[in-house]
């Protein structure tokens, strides 16, 4: 079922909320991957609070649904997303990165409560979200399995490898995203490694290919229920068109925004941005929802 | 170093050991045509970008790709190039190694690997990137050159050595700065031979890496306070090992402890152990490093205080060592 306007609307609300806890982390730990981490937050603000089917009191019930993130270093917006889930202490969040931290760069699934899989070697997520999707079928459990994946990380074999398979093993309860903010460490993808054309490669090796507007939580939302509906036959791989930094006027779609340190001026800048970006982000659920 | 320039220690306070690397390279390059560089989406942080921004048609940034990237730097060696690839050790010794050990040791290819992030120097990355088992893993594959440099005049001094001898090395150093070591690059550095950093002949440690600086300080600290003469090997090269100089330590002091920032499984502690056990000569032996676990997240400075391998549990460590109670005789004979 689409989102109403005051879903829309709340959803705008507490992505808002986890922007600005992804920018206050990156503020206490110093610095962060906070490019990737803002790109990536409106995909996990609309998986943890419309699609999950997870219980924070249970984190390891077995028929949860499973999340993987495959981009690992994306741990400074997830782990704000887990703590407002109640999952973790969020005091954790201002110790982030500390020696002896529970949650440090890439979040530990051994420490974290609420994280399926220990990533951050890039690659791994796919083939372990596959696994996962797999397991559904042989023990008999209708959960699905998530997974989002850095357009970057894509260059890996591993993912092409576990792609084929997905197909090949017909994994259609697997929905997998990327995080196709057109950046990677060294520069713009298409400079580095050319990606496209990105959307043909997923199809072709047996992929239903959902593209949308990352930023855009309706059209996220709206995807995510296509998949579980419509797609039948094939895994599904959503291309969310996103922006680095997404949120922040002046770190925005520049790739350098990889990792950064926040000191108090950017930071108060930060704050001030995201800001007016929610401002933008409701006019937007305003003028479109229904 | 033979053609190489001399660094000094002016301008090491102002370098990360990376960059250290990356000039190396550049000059390298500027003296060799047939030098080439790869990297897998970490010019920059490998600093092997350097040399990508001076020879950009010998710069071959393959993405987030390291298997692959291993297989051609194995196919630029067999065509006549000598390449340098740089990416995390972490990535370089597990992600790669069916591709490090089929297609470049199997066949001893001229491939030069520097690994940055060494050990857990990029600690606040957790355990998906420390590099706590590399030295294990590369030190067993046949043709291997192994070297773990103390700070930024050493790797220049690896890098340009790795150069000049055939055959694959596996150069491993350490995100952001080192403590620095040695204040000029002209110190006599060779592949293979252990450097004595302080003499003595109570106890020997034995370092590589990060500890050597720890090592160092912890020998000055317990001439003083403690009135012991603590001697300090450097051994970067960890294959191939400088046997001798292990072993003249474990005939001069009888007691040894190795610290590194590595499991002591097959790291330096593993082959100072092996050496030992050859050589059938007794000794206090202890070795520092991961005990079979993963690191903690954090700052590498406190990574390796929780693990015992800073000065100060390297000062421990040769305490509780000097208590043991160890009959002096000189007769190696019956212990054999
Ligand atoms: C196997 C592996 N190689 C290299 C890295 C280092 N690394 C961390 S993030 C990153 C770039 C990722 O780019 P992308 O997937 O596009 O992520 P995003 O731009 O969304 O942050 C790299 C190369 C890694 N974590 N894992």
């Amino acid at each position: 079922m689409a989102l109403t306007k005051q879903e829309w609307l709340a959803l705008e609300e507490k992505a808002n909320e986890l922007r600005n806890l992804c920018l206050d982390t990156t503020h206490w730990a110093g610095s962060g991957h906070i490019g990737g981490g803002l790109s990536v937050m409106d995909m996990l603000t609309i998986l943890y609070y419309r699609h999950l089917n997870i219980d924070p009191a249970n984190p390891t019930w077995e028929d949860r649904d499973r999340f993987i993130l495959s981009k690992g270093h994306a741990g400074i917006a997830w782990a704000p997303v887990l703590v407002s889930k109640g999952f973790n202490d969020p005091e954790q969040l201002k110790t982030f990165n500390l020696t002896n931290s529970k949650m440090g760069i890439h979040l530990d699934a051994a420490k974290v409560v609420g994280v399926d899989a220990s990533t951050g070697s890039l690659g791994h997520g796919l083939p372990i979200a596959l696994g996962s999707a797999l397991a559904a079928r042989v023990l008999g459990k209708d959960y699905w399995t998530y997974c989002i994946m850095g357009d970057g990380e894509c260059d890996e074999g591993e993912i092409w490898e576990a792609a084929m398979a997905a197909a090949h093993f017909g994994a259609t309860n697997l929905i997998a995203f990327v995080d196709r903010n057109k950046c990677m460490i060294d520069g713009p993808t298409e400079e580095v490694m050319k990606l496209e054309p990105f959307a043909d490669k997923w199809r072709a090796f047996g992929f239903h290919v959902i593209e949308v507007d990352g930023q855009n939580i309706n059209e996220l939302d709206d995807a995510i229920e296509y998949a579980k509906t419509k797609a039948a036959g094939k895994p599904v791989l959503i291309l969310a068109n996103t922006i680095k930094g997404a949120g922040i006027a002046h770190i925005e779609g520049d790739y350098r925004w990889h990792y950064g340190a926040m000191d108090e001026a950017s930071y108060k800048k930060g704050k001030d941005s995201l800001a007016q970006y929610y401002q933008a982000r409701v006019a937007r659920a305003e003028k479109e929802g229904k | 170093m033979a053609g190489g320039l001399t660094y000094t220690a002016v301008e090491s306070t102002a370098l990360s050991t990376a960059e250290y690397y990356g000039k190396a390279l550049c000059e390298l390059g500027d003296e060799h045509p047939e030098v080439v560089a790869l990297t897998a989406d970490l010019g920059k942080s490998t600093k092997i970008g350097m040399f990508g921004d001076a020879h950009p048609e010998r710069y071959f940034n393959v993405g987030i790709a390291e298997q692959g990237m291993f297989s051609m730097a194995a196919g630029f060696a067999k065509a006549g190039c000598v390449p340098f690839v740089s990416t995390f050790s972490v990535f370089a010794a597990l992600r790669a190694a069916d591709q490090v050990h089929a297609d470049i040791c199997y066949q001893n290819a001229n491939v030069k690997i520097i690994a940055t992030h060494g050990g857990t120097s990029f600690g606040q990355a957790g355990s998906t990137h420390h590099a706590i088992c590399d030295i294990a893993v590369e030190r067993s594959f046949p043709n291997m050159t192994v070297i773990v440099p103390a700070d930024g005049m050493e790797t220049v001094n690896a890098v340009r050595a790795a150069y000049e001898t055939p055959g694959p090395f596996y150069i491993r150093i350490n995100r952001g700065f080192d403590r620095v070591v040695y204040d000029s690059s002209d110190y006599g550095f060779e592949v293979g031979k252990a450097i004595t950093m302080r003499e003595g002949t109570d106890i020997t440690v034995i370092a590589c890496g990060s500890t050597v600086f720890q090592a160092c300080q912890a020998a000055d600290f317990l001439g003083n306070a403690d009135g012991l003469k603590v001697r300090v090997l450097n051994v970067h090269t960890i294959k191939p090992i400088d046997k001798e100089a292990v072993l003249k330590a474990v005939m001069d002091t009888r007691r040894v402890i190795v610290a590194e920032d590595h499991t002591i499984i097959g790291g330096l502690g593993a082959v100072v152990a092996e050496i030992i056990a050859e050589a059938g000569k007794g000794c206090a032996f202890r070795r520092l490093g991961l005990q079979d676990k993963f690191a903690p997240i954090g700052l590498h400075e406190d990574i390796m205080s929780i693990l015992g391998i800073d000065s100060n549990g390297i000062i421990e460590t040769v305490r509780d060592v000097m208590k043991m109670d160890f009959e002096l005789d000189d007769n190696w004979d019956d212990e054999v």
